[in-house]
Order: C-alpha cells, then sequence, then structure tokens
C-alpha cells in the first residue's frame, strides 16, 4: 500500500456518498410510486416514457453532483479517468439500488407492505428484457450514464451548457404539447429537432450573448423603453392567447390566477410584514361562503332578511372582501403581541376552527355543514356572462393585474416601508415611531381582503363550496407559491404559482403527489436558495447577511 | 397609579379581556347547566374521564417531544406529528403479522410478548426517522433566521406524510383485534377497558422514566444545560450536536410510543393521522409552558380530560331548547376546542402554566 500511494491518494468518498444518496432517492421515487405513474405519458413517443425521463433525471442529478463533489474536492488536479470514472462510479451506485429492489422483490413479494413494488415498476426496471438480462442493463445504463456525465465535465463549460439545455428542453416541451395539444408526446425527430435549436440556441448565446446585451443596454432611451414594451407585449399576448388552446387549460390557468391573487396577498402578511399566517385559508373560506351566502338560491336567510333578493356575483363581491376584511382585524388583535412560530400555530388554529365549524351540525341550517353550499351563479356584465373557463381566466386575470399593481404600490409606500421594518426588527421599528398595532392590523387586513377576493372568485368558478375544500392545504400551496418564487417578490408569486399550481395541474398524474412535491420543495428551498427564485434584492441582502453573520 | 392604568388599558387589551370573560361566562354557565339538568350519570362521567386520561396520556408523550426540542432549538418541530404517525404505521404490519402467526389468541405471554415487539418496533423507526430529520433538514439551518427552520418544517411534514402514503397507500388500516384486551377490569367499583387501564399504566410509566432520565441522568442533566444556554454548555465540555440529536431521538421514542397507544386505543392507522393528536400536543405543551417537562405532562393530561369532558360539560348545556341542546353532535366541534384553548392561553397567560414567558420575546 506504502508504495503505491501516489495513485491511490485519489479520495472516491464524495462519488460514493452522493451515489448512495442518488441511489436511496431513486429508489424513493420508485417505490412511491412516481415512476410508474409516470410511465404511462410519453416523452418522446414510442422510445421514452415520462416516467423513464424521471428515473434519467435522477440519474444525470446525482452522478454530475457526485462529479461536481469529486472536482471541488479535488480542486481541479482530477484526471480525466478520475472525473469520467466518479461519474460512472456514482450511476452504478444507483444501480445498485435499483437491482436490489428488483433481487428481493424477485423472491419476496413486497407487495404486501409496499403497495408500489408491482410486476410494472420490475418489469419497467428491467427494460422488459427480463430478470437477468434486464439485471445487467441497469448496472450497465448506470455505468454508461455515469461515465457519459462526467464526460459532460471534460468539455468547456459552453458546450457542458448548450447540451444540458438542449436535453432539458425536451421533456418540458414534450409536457407542455401533451398537456396543451393532447399530443402523445414528441416524435423522435422533434426531440432531436428540439435537441438541435436549444444546444445550438445556448452555444450561440454564450458565444454572443454578452455582445447583444450590450448593444441593448447602449440603445438611446426612446429604444430602450420600445424594446421593454416589445417584451411586455409578448409576455401579455402569451397570457392573453394561451386559453384559445382549449377549455382545460384555461381552466388551470384559472387556478393559477387564483393562488396569484392569494400568493400577492400572504405575500404582504409573509413576504412584507413578516408574520407567518398559516390560517390564511381561513379568509379564503369567508370569502367564498359570503358569496355563496348571498348569491346562491339554497341560501334565504340572510338575503331575504337584510336585501329581500338574492345578490349577484359582483353585488356580493365587495361584502366577501369586506367581511374577509373585518375577519382579518378580528383575528389579528389577539395575536398582536406574538412572534414567529407561535403566530402560525395560532393563525393555523384559527383556520382550522373555521373548517371545523363550517361542517358541524351546528351551523348546517345556515351554512349547510357537510352538504356545502351549491349553485352559486357564474359572474355577469351585461351581455357577458361569465360562463366559460377561458373567459373567467381573462376576469382573474384584470383581478390579478389589479391586485399587483396595488401590491406593487403600497410596497413602496410608507406603510410598505413600514411593514418592511417591523419584519426586520420589531422593537427598532416602534423606536422609529412605527404604530406597530395598526402596521400589523393593516397587514392582516390587506392580506385578508385579497384572500376574501380570491375566494369569491373560486366560489364563482366551481360554482359550489364544501368545508372540505378549505382546508390548511390550501395555506400551505399559497405558502410554497410566495416562499418559492420569493418572499416579498411580486414576480416571483407569478412564477411561484405557475410553477406549483400549473405544473401539477398539467401532470395530472401526479396530483397524488402534490404535497410530496411542495414538501420537498420548501425543504430543498430553504436549503439551498432561502431567497426563492426570484429573490426580492433587500430580502436576499438579508439572508446573506445572516449567513455572513454565522460565524459570530 | 391611575396613569399606569390607563395605560395598561389600550382598547386592544380591553377587547381581549372582553372576549375572555364572555367565554368564561358561557363556559361557567355550560356547565352549572349540564350539572343541574342531570342528562348524565356518575359512571358516564367517569368514564370519560378515564377516557380522558388515557388520552391526554398520549398527548403528554408528544408534547414532550415538542417541549424538549423547543427547549434547545427554540424551534416547534412541525413534523413532530409526523414522527409521531411512523412509529405505528410501521408497527401496523408487525401487528397483522404477529395476529397472522396466531400470537394474539394463546393466553396473556405470547400476547405480551407481541405487544412489546410491536411496542419496540413503534418506538425505532420514528427514533430514526427523527434522527435523520434533524441531520437532513434541521441542523444546516441552526443559524438561519428564525421563519426558515419553521418553513422546512412545515416542508418536512408534508414530504414525510405523503411519502408515507405514496409507499403504503392512502387507505386507513386496521390494527388486528386484540382479544384479551377487549373486556373490562373492575378497580374499586369503577369499570375500566382494558386497552384504556393499559395504556394508562403505560404513559405513566414512559413519563415518569423520561422525568429521571431528564432530572437525573448525566445525559439529561446536559439536556437542561443546552436548553438554558448553548453556548456555556459548549464552554462546559458538552457536545451539544450530541445532546440535540439525542433530544431528537427521545422525542422520537416517546412519540412513537405514544403512536403505538394511540394505534390501541382507536385501532387504526393512516398517513394524515399524525396532524391533530400533534397540534393538540403542541397546544398541551403550550399549556404546560413550553421547554418545561413537568409541564408538557401536566399540559397533556389537562388538554386530554378538558377534550373529553368540554362537549358534553360545556357545550350542551351552553344553550338548550327544551329537552335538547342546541348543538347538535357537539363531539363535532371537539376538535376546535384545542384550538380555542390554545389562542386563550397565547393571550391571556403565554407563559402556560409553568414556564417562561417564550411566546413574546425572545426571539
Amino acid at each position: 500500500m506504502q508504495t503505491s500511494k501516489a495513485t491511490t491518494r485519489l479520495d472516491l468518498s464524495p462519488a460514493i456518498r452522493m451515489g448512495l444518496i442518488g441511489g436511496i432517492v431513486t429508489l424513493l421515487l420508485c417505490l412511491i410510486g412516481v415512476i410508474e405513474i409516470s410511465h404511462g405519458r410519453a416523452v418522446i413517443y414510442p422510445l421514452l416514457s415520462l416516467g423513464q425521463t424521471l428515473l434519467l433525471l435522477a440519474y444525470v442529478l446525482f452522478c454530475s453532483m457526485a462529479v461536481r463533489r469529486m472536482l471541488a474536492a479535488s480542486e481541479g488536479a482530477l484526471p480525466r479517468q478520475g472525473v469520467i470514472g466518479s461519474g460512472a462510479l456514482a450511476g452504478l451506485l444507483i444501480s445498485a439500488f435499483l437491482v436490489a429492489l428488483l433481487l428481493v422483490g424477485h423472491w419476496i413479494n413486497l407487495r404486501a407492505v409496499l403497495i408500489r413494488a408491482s410486476p410494472q415498476l420490475y418489469e419497467l426496471l428491467t427494460f422488459g428484457l427480463g430478470f437477468v438480462p434486464g439485471i445487467i442493463a441497469l448496472l450497465l445504463l448506470g455505468l454508461l450514464l455515469g461515465a457519459l456525465v462526467g464526460g459532460l465535465y471534460l468539455l468547456s463549460e459552453q458546450w457542458r451548457r448548450a447540451i444540458t439545455l438542449g436535453v432539458a428542453l425536451i421533456p418540458l416541451l414534450a409536457i407542455l404539447s401533451s398537456a396543451f395539444f393532447a399530443q402523445r408526446g414528441l416524435s423522435p425527430l422533434a426531440a432531436a429537432l428540439i435537441f438541435g435549436v436549444g444546444a445550438g440556441g445556448s452555444y450561440l448565446w454564450s458565444k454572443s450573448g454578452a455582445s447583444v446585451r450590450q448593444r441593448i443596454a447602449d440603445l438611446p432611451p426612446a429604444g430602450r423603453r420600445l424594446y421593454q414594451i416589445g417584451q411586455l407585449a409578448l409576455v401579455a399576448a402569451v397570457v392573453l392567447l394561451l386559453p384559445l388552446s382549449g377549455p382545460y387549460p384555461s381552466q388551470v390557468l384559472y387556478l393559477v390566477g387564483l393562488y396569484v391573487l392569494m400568493g400577492l396577498g400572504l405575500n404582504i402578511v409573509v413576504g412584507f410584514a413578516g408574520l407567518l399566517d398559516l390560517g390564511y385559508v381561513a379568509f379564503f373560506a369567508l370569502g367564498a361562503y359570503t358569496m355563496g351566502i348571498l348569491t346562491s338560491p339554497e341560501i334565504q336567510w340572510a338575503t331575504m332578511r337584510l336585501f329581500g333578493f338574492q345578490l349577484s356575483f359582483w353585488a356580493a363581491l365587495p361584502f366577501a372582501v369586506l367581511v374577509a376584511t373585518l375577519a382579518g382585524i378580528i383575528l389579528g388583535i389577539p395575536v398582536l403581541g406574538m412572534r414567529g412560530d407561535y403566530l402560525a400555530i395560532v393563525t393555523l388554529g384559527f383556520g382550522e376552527i373555521i373548517r371545523i365549524v363550517a361542517l358541524s351540525d351546528w351551523l348546517k341550517p345556515l351554512i349547510g355543514g357537510s352538504n356545502g353550499i351549491t349553485r352559486i351563479p357564474r359572474p355577469i356584465i351585461g351581455p357577458i356572462h361569465f360562463n366559460s373557463p377561458s373567459s373567467l381566466y381573462y376576469l382573474i386575470i384584470i383581478g390579478c393585474l389589479l391586485a399587483a399593481f396595488i401590491a406593487t404600490r403600497v410596497k413602496d409606500s410608507r406603510l410598505g416601508r413600514a411593514w418592511m421594518a417591523l419584519r426586520e426588527d420589531e422593537d427598532v421599528a416602534q423606536a422609529m415611531g412605527i404604530d406597530l398595532v395598526r402596521t400589523k392590523l393593516l397587514a392582516f387586513a390587506t392580506g385578508a381582503a385579497f384572500s376574501g377576493l380570491s375566494g369569491a372568485f373560486f366560489a364563482a368558478l366551481i360554482g359550489s363550496i364544501y368545508p372540505h375544500s378549505f382546508t390548511l392545504m390550501i395555506s400551505i400551496n399559497a405558502l410554497c407559491v410566495i416562499i418559492v418564487g420569493g418572499m416579498g417578490s411580486i414576480p416571483g408569486v407569478l412564477l411561484g404559482a405557475a410553477a406549483l399550481v400549473g405544473l401539477p395541474e398539467i401532470l395530472r398524474e401526479f396530483s397524488e403527489y402534490r404535497l410530496l412535491l411542495f414538501g420537498a420543495a420548501l425543504v430543498l428551498m430553504m436549503l439551498v436558495r432561502p431567497e426563492g427564485l426570484i429573490p426580492e434584492a433587500r430580502r436576499r441582502l438579508e439572508l446573506h447577511e445572516a449567513e455572513a453573520g454565522a460565524g459570530e | 397609579m391611575l396613569q399606569r392604568l390607563r395605560r395598561r388599558l389600550s382598547g386592544t387589551m380591553l377587547a381581549m379581556w372582553l372576549i375572555g370573560l364572555v367565554i368564561l361566562a358561557v363556559v361557567v354557565y355550560g356547565i352549572t347547566n349540564t350539572l343541574t339538568w342531570g342528562h348524565y350519570s356518575l359512571t358516564q362521567w367517569l368514564n370519560l374521564i378515564i377516557y380522558g386520561i388515557a388520552q391526554g396520556g398520549i398527548y403528554a408523550l408528544i408534547a414532550l417531544g415538542y417541549t424538549l426540542v423547543y427547549g434547545i432549538l427554540r424551534m416547534i418541530n412541525f413534523a413532530h406529528s409526523e414522527v409521531f404517525m411512523s412509529g405505528p404505521f410501521i408497527g401496523y404490519f408487525v401487528a397483522t403479522a404477529l395476529d397472522n402467526a396466531g400470537y394474539f389468541d394463546r393466553g396473556w405471554g405470547p400476547t405480551i410478548f407481541a405487544l412489546a415487539l410491536i411496542l419496540l418496533v413503534a418506538m425505532i423507526v420514528p427514533l430514526v426517522i427523527a434522527v435523520l430529520l434533524e441531520r437532513i433538514a434541521y441542523r444546516p439551518l441552526r443559524r438561519a433566521p428564525r421563519l426558515v427552520p419553521l418553513i422546512t418544517a412545515i416542508g418536512a411534514s408534508y414530504f414525510l406524510q405523503y411519502t408515507f402514503l405514496g409507499l403504503f397507500g392512502s387507505n386507513v388500516k386496521g390494527y388486528p383485534d386484540i382479544d384479551l384486551l377487549k373486556d373490562t377490569w373492575t378497580f374499586g367499583g369503577v369499570e375500566i377497558l382494558r386497552t384504556q387501564a393499559l395504556v394508562i399504566v403505560a404513559a405513566l410509566f414512559f413519563l415518569v422514566i423520561l422525568y429521571i432520565f431528564v432530572q437525573l441522568t448525566k445525559t439529561g442533566k446536559a439536556m437542561q444545560a443546552v436548553s438554558e444556554d448553548k453556548d456555556t454548555a459548549a464552554l462546559m465540555g458538552i457536545d451539544v450536536d450530541r445532546i440535540i440529536v439525542i433530544t431528537f431521538a427521545v422525542g422520537g421514542v416517546l412519540a412513537g410510543a405514544a403512536g403505538f397507544f394511540y394505534a390501541l386505543l382507536f385501532r387504526q392507522v393512516k398517513f394524515d393521522m399524525g396532524f391533530f393528536p400533534g397540534i393538540k400536543a403542541f397546544t398541551a405543551a403550550v399549556l404546560g409552558g413550553i421547554g418545561n417537562v413537568v409541564g408538557a405532562m401536566l399540559g397533556g393530561m389537562f388538554l386530554g380530560i378538558a377534550e373529553s369532558l368540554f362537549p358534553n360539560l360545556v357545550l350542551d348545556g351552553a344553550c338548550r331548547w327544551g329537552t335538547t341542546g342546541c348543538i347538535p353532535a357537539p363531539y363535532q366541534l371537539k376538535d376546535a376546542l384545542a384550538f380555542i384553548l390554545l389562542v386563550l392561553v397565547l393571550i391571556f397567560r403565554p407563559t402556560g402554566i409553568l414556564g417562561e414567558r417564550l411566546a413574546v420575546k425572545k426571539a
């Protein structure tokens, strides 16, 4: 051992560790059924299913992490065969876990306990080649794929990026095309084309992107303005034209819009003012129930006594917002003195109380109990009946724009600054003359108003509301939207809602795994990028300041 | 004097006290009304109380996990309810296997052996999960701003819950019938269901063991020291990381035991069964003063008994029309009690029954 010291100095432990982690994660992906369920959707029509794509993705991800860790650990002194070898090693380890599953599953019926360890899964993992050849193929796949990923790191960064983008575009476009145009996935030719365009585009951009950006920056003010307007117009055109692809996409988009509304409101409470509110669904429910009580012909007691007739959507809308706002203030008063996690738990309690009370037989004569309220009418403006999903979608876009406008204006106002001061340090904020009670209550009230608004829209879209539509899940979803997007950032809310609400809605087979995905997203986001995808400048600074100050 | 009084009587405080008084009035009115009504017999009340104690023991065991972790990390371990769920969930598979092997039909010896085995599994699985949780999700964030670990914990909770759903399915899994525990025992003229008696005795046993562990052993004292002041404890030669891992492990074991007792009482497990017991146990921990071990035990017992008595004792009498209460099926509102209690405690006595004032300051 002593003599060959120089050649065996290569420490493989980072690659081994990543391989083991990757193996466990991939095994888990198989056993919770994600791989098998998404096997039904094609990415490249006869060749590759979404399930196989996910499997490959796991391989690529962990192998590349292994190679990266190895490169970082050896400080660039890794030989060529070391780069390829470490990738291959990680790939082989991942395969080893899957092979272990196949072996165990071959002799023991795992299905009695692990319901997804089905023959279909085994067949998928062995590529339908049968037991022994399948295992060999799986091991070879890990080895080759790992080596390939390792080889990618021998290329220049420009080429690596180009290839990564080209490959990543294929499943992305395949999913979108199958969701919006009901296609069976891409044909091999289309996939090759997408890869070529993506990789070529990325390569060209990395070569000349800087000069293009420079040229835009050098444009005269009028030209730059035109360029910005052009960008906006492009986005607007896409957003406005999306519903034309069919009724289902607009339904998805409507849901995304609802979450944008809710996210914008929660963003004020959590993102601006730093008050973690987990009972946000309470105001959503109040908005929806107010809408239901005032407009549904089933519930007569309130409308008959107060007005003598059923209200329309538009007449009931202000009431829904008003009730939610009032509730926000009333629920805000007792929690004024609380901070952080206590606030979270108490607000969570409020949300649950509202749901439990709505569900109980106690108020059944008034709000329908577990039967809920049905036959809530759709909105009408003059001759326009908002019956189709696409018209409702345009309606909610207007609502979102309005809300985004208000949120942006409020953010830079005196009040917005007061909220942010509150978030940074309550005591200092108070010392600076900020009225804590007023500021906090305004945050709760504004947030609640937004939520009530989206609740009212929700009631009108679905047409019927039930207590179990208003679970903690909605609060958590809204929270995820703003955290993934970037707390306190308004574009972040849009992106977060599109990614977290739209994507699982498009991939319907994943609906069971939505919360699994959300949970994982929250944890990963907090570990890797706590400031979110599109961070707000100030917040990012704050989090990095905290990191920088960690040594103290 | 007058000025001080006026300053204390701000509008919000006044509103809060008013709310409190109204609730107190409703409670007192409801209790007197129910008692004069005489709808329920003494045995019924006793049964409710015994059931409440069994329930309370379970809450107390879970609450200890929250309290211990909070004491040390100043963080609500949201995922604790999933740690609680994991034990009986895996235990279910052991239980069915043992049931199929006939352990529950062969008299006391094999039954007790089988129960002990399930309990063991139900304690080891949560231990592993709790320790992994700390290692993977919480340790890297120990110095992060406060909201960050809390959000991580929420994420971890959902991740665990739905991983269990994915792995084992969403259906309710019924624990096997244990014939020997179906009957009742009579203590001093009071009939107690055997499962309830067993749960009460076992829960008390674990509570006593934990109390001895925290108060008398070296590790327990180190835990107290870390919860008092992490940095000073480190200077005194205590391995803080190790103590934190042990704290999570102890919390996990207790939650697992609680989960097993829960499964004995209700004889079923489901992937989302942890939510309500978890949230109630947290309430119990706050009730007793979070960070305080004895407080968590008392808080759990109190909450268990209160929850079991509350619907019949208060709601039934609080309003009634003629011979029937005007709240049909008051037990449906049982789950809301924990939350209402939590809110009230945090408003009027944030320190809990015992314990320091953590809810408001100490960021």
